[in-house]
């Protein structure tokens, strides 16, 4: 097969690129491969940086085996045109968005840097967050009232059901 | 400019407040990285996206207090010297990296213990110092200022992911706390080196004065939590504090064990700083910090009397290349620093007299 880019030499790199939902494939040799910043060029200095995109698990691609069939998925984020292959090279986001287009990719990613959980478990923001801060507290009594029941603490338990009433009724009140 | 009055200027003021635990501990630090939801990150360098950012925080926080933290200053990195760039973040209150960044700039308290940078690897990077170990208050203060700065601006934030960020090794809290210490017995016993590979495998970075990639000069040690997802701020601050309080109560054991075996020979290590800092002509930079660590220690351990403990943490900041450079007035060569340092330090110990 020939490069699509020079129609010279033989496509090395075979990608199938996803836009907004619609698929493309691209075979390109491996010149062109590189300029069109499919494969980081390899005389790149080996900085600090590396050793960050070196644990999203970025395929060293062997181009002397040229035969070699790779697939390479290009999902590109909507609103900043950031390419996932782009995110893996530079190792920092694009926009707040590239967290939801690159949602499927992420969580292997997000383990290896932080181990264990994937859930935020922290601050909400006190502003924008305040239907969040009542989910919290609602969650925080749910499970309070399940000890409690597990306990025989039935006295307080009902204290708590019918704070979760409450907050519920609250909830209701505020969506009419 | 006579050096009383440089120092005055150089040293920011919350440094030479007494904190908990400051024999050992010189400062708690608490970082928040925040973004706006509806621009682009600084990662994709897209000038117009980024001067809405400074654009936004000139007209709502230019000039403007909240609560302690009077009148806030933004000032743009376009607008500095190299020099005076360079001093700032010898001081701690911008990054290495944010002075590269042509469309950066910093928004400063009075008092200088809280920065607010701006476009550097996220819109929103605030810090806020403390000294001594204060992490949970300085956390407490952080949260203060967030919320401050949330009631004008639309965080990126996702209900499970947290808070948004550039690099995915910040998402979730966004968090990096951090605490500077003074460790000279742990690493003269060669405790040291043992100690870091237990600190890592909790989750926690040991590293340089100057952050990231920056050699332990002066026996001094930054440590700071690296994972920033799952566990909540409050968590992640009560388990680096009690790294800390362990890391404190094991170098206190091993400065008393150093005078009760080789008192004589730590003694003479200490004196010999001391004389070196006093009449030396030429100071290179490591000699220095290694001298002034000395120094300190015999301060701490009540051999050195009528020298204020400070003096470490405030000439590790004013023989660095930006300040000396400042107090000369003018761009020096890497000798003419080596002399220069070695005035100040000796001007900076006639002050104490």
């Amino acid at each position: 097969m020939q490069c699509m880019e020079c129609h010279e030499r033989p496509a090395a790199l075979h990608v199938t690129e996803i836009v907004n939902g619609t698929k493309r494939e691209r075979h390109l040799c491996e010149q062109c491969a590189q300029q069109k910043g499919y494969v980081a060029n390899q005389e790149e200095a080996y900085s600090l940086h590396d050793l960050i995109t070196g644990l999203f698990g970025v395929n060293q691609v062997d181009l002397q085996q040229g035969q070699r069939m790779i697939q390479e998925e290009a999902i590109k984020c909507k609103q900043c045109q950031m390419s996932f292959h782009e995110f893996r090279k530079i190792g920092r986001f694009g926009c707040a968005h590239c967290y939801e287009s690159f949602k499927s990719r992420l969580a292997p990613i997000f383990r290896r840097i932080h181990s264990s959980s994937l859930k935020h478990h922290g601050k909400i923001p006190k502003r924008q967050g305040q239907k969040l801060h009542v989910q919290k507290e609602l969650d925080n009594h749910r499970e309070e009232l399940a000890r409690l029941i597990e306990d025989e603490e039935f006295e307080q338990a009902a204290v708590i059901r019918d704070k979760i009433k409450a907050i519920e009724e609250k909830k209701e009140g505020d969506h009419s | 400019m006579s050096l009383e009055n440089f120092m005055n200027d150089a040293i920011s003021p919350w440094m030479r407040e007494e904190g908990p635990n400051n024999d050992i501990v010189l400062s708690s630090r608490i970082r928040l990285a925040r973004n706006f939801n509806q621009h682009i990150f600084p990662t994709l360098k897209k000038e117009e996206e980024l001067i809405k950012i400074t654009d936004f925080f000139h007209e709502e926080y230019h000039g403007s207090s909240f609560q302690t933290y009077k009148n806030f200053d933004l000032i743009y990195m376009r607008d500095l010297s190299e020099i005076k760039k360079r001093a700032l973040v010898e001081k701690h209150l911008i990054s290495p990296n944010l002075v590269n960044e042509n469309m950066g700039a910093v928004l400063m308290s009075e008092n200088e213990q809280a920065s607010i940078m701006l476009n550097e690897e996220d819109h929103i990077r605030m810090q806020l110092y403390f000294p001594g170990l204060q992490l949970s208050k300085a956390l407490e203060e952080a949260f203060y200022i967030d919320d401050w700065i949330e009631e004008k601006v639309d965080y990126a934030y996702d209900e499970k992911m947290g808070y948004l960020t550039s690099c995915p090794t910040n998402v979730g809290t966004g968090l990096r706390a951090s605490v500077l210490v003074h460790l000279p017995a742990l690493v003269i016993t060669k405790r040291m080196k043992r100690m870091i590979p237990v600190v890592n495998q909790l989750g926690f970075v040991v590293r340089g004065m100057y952050g990231e990639g920056t050699e332990a000069v002066g026996n001094m040690f930054q440590i700071s939590n690296q994972i920033t997802l799952g566990k909540a701020e409050e968590e992640i601050v009560a388990d680096l504090e009690s790294i800390i309080m362990n890391l404190i109560e094991q170098e206190r054991e091993a400065r008393k064990r150093l005078i009760e075996r080789s008192s004589s020979m730590l003694e003479d290590q200490i004196y010999r700083s001391f004389g070196l800092l006093q009449y030396s002509r030429i100071m290179e930079s490591n000699e220095a910090a290694k001298r002034l660590s000395n120094v300190r220690l015999g301060i701490d351990l009540g051999m050195i009397e009528h020298v204020s403990h400070n003096i470490l943490n405030e000439l590790m900041i004013l023989i660095q290349p930006g300040f000396l450079q400042l107090y000369a007035e003018e761009t020096l060569t890497s000798s003419e620093r080596d002399k220069m340092r070695s005035t100040l330090i000796r001007e900076r110990l006639m002050l104490e007299k």
